[in-house]
């Protein structure tokens, strides 16, 4: 089981601000996203998204990377600071 | 005072609701300080136009815990690529106001090149990389500002140079 973290306007479409996802590990950040919408089919429209960043362990992350037990996850637009 | 620099990194990053004071945080750069020759600084505020809208005010969201790593990831990388010695970076959270204060960014140095540098390559980055989004109050509703590429192809340049 992951945690799985949102922010920003996914959290907001998506309803959630975070998810535990009952998951193999370890898995890809794509095998997470995938999962999420496989639980959840009504997320795929905002989830598979080609803009959507992916951080775990709070550093950015490409959807290959790794997650494995105890990891933080977390998914969320491009960001818009400064 | 909102920080003290870190007596051996000469770095401190911040991320708060509160206001900024720009007379201090100045004065952080160059108390005690006689080996740098220049400071620059860059300050962000709420401006009352965006994306085509009225902008009322501007609510800031952020990842507690991963801002704030990011922005010391951002700020050690500069110190690696230029010899800076002070660097301060605040941003603020939650709800702001027209003309408000968001984000501020100071580094000291022998020459005023490198200081220059520094600071833009750590606006161009923590506007692509720190985890903080804006919600702009508009006279429409609310508004989620939208990732411009032109931010993109600023950090961009950075990674060819």
């Amino acid at each position: 089981m992951i945690t799985v973290l949102f922010f920003a306007q996914l959290r907001e479409q998506l309803k959630a601000e975070k998810f535990d996802l009952s998951i193999g590990l370890p898995c890809t950040v794509n095998d997470v996203l995938a999962g999420l919408i496989k639980q959840n089919p009504e997320w795929a429209q905002f989830i598979q998204s080609q803009t959507l960043l992916h951080a775990v362990n709070q550093t950015m992350v490409d959807d290959k990377h790794i997650v494995t037990q105890d990891d933080e996850i977390a998914f969320f637009p491009p960001v818009t600071g400064g | 005072m909102s920080g003290t620099l870190n007596q051996s990194t000469d770095i401190c990053v911040g991320v708060q609701q509160a206001d900024f004071d720009i007379a201090q945080e100045y004065n952080l750069m160059r108390e005690d300080n006689q080996q740098d020759g220049a400071i620059v600084f860059f300050t962000g505020l709420v401006r009352d136009f965006s994306q085509g809208n009225n902008v009322t005010g501007l609510f800031i969201e952020h990842y507690p815990g991963m801002t704030e790593k990011a922005l010391q990831d951002i700020v050690i990388e500069a110190k690696q690529r230029w010899p800076v010695r002070r660097i301060r970076v605040i941003h603020r959270i939650g709800q702001l106001h027209l003309a408000d204060q968001i984000v501020y960014v100071a580094v000291s140095g022998k020459h005023r090149e490198a200081c220059f540098d520094a600071c833009r390559f750590i606006m161009d980055y923590l506007k692509n990389q720190a985890p903080f989004w804006k919600k702009e109050t508009t006279e429409q509703g609310d508004v989620w500002v939208k990732a411009l590429q032109k931010d993109k192809t600023a950090m961009d340049k950075w990674q060819q140079k």
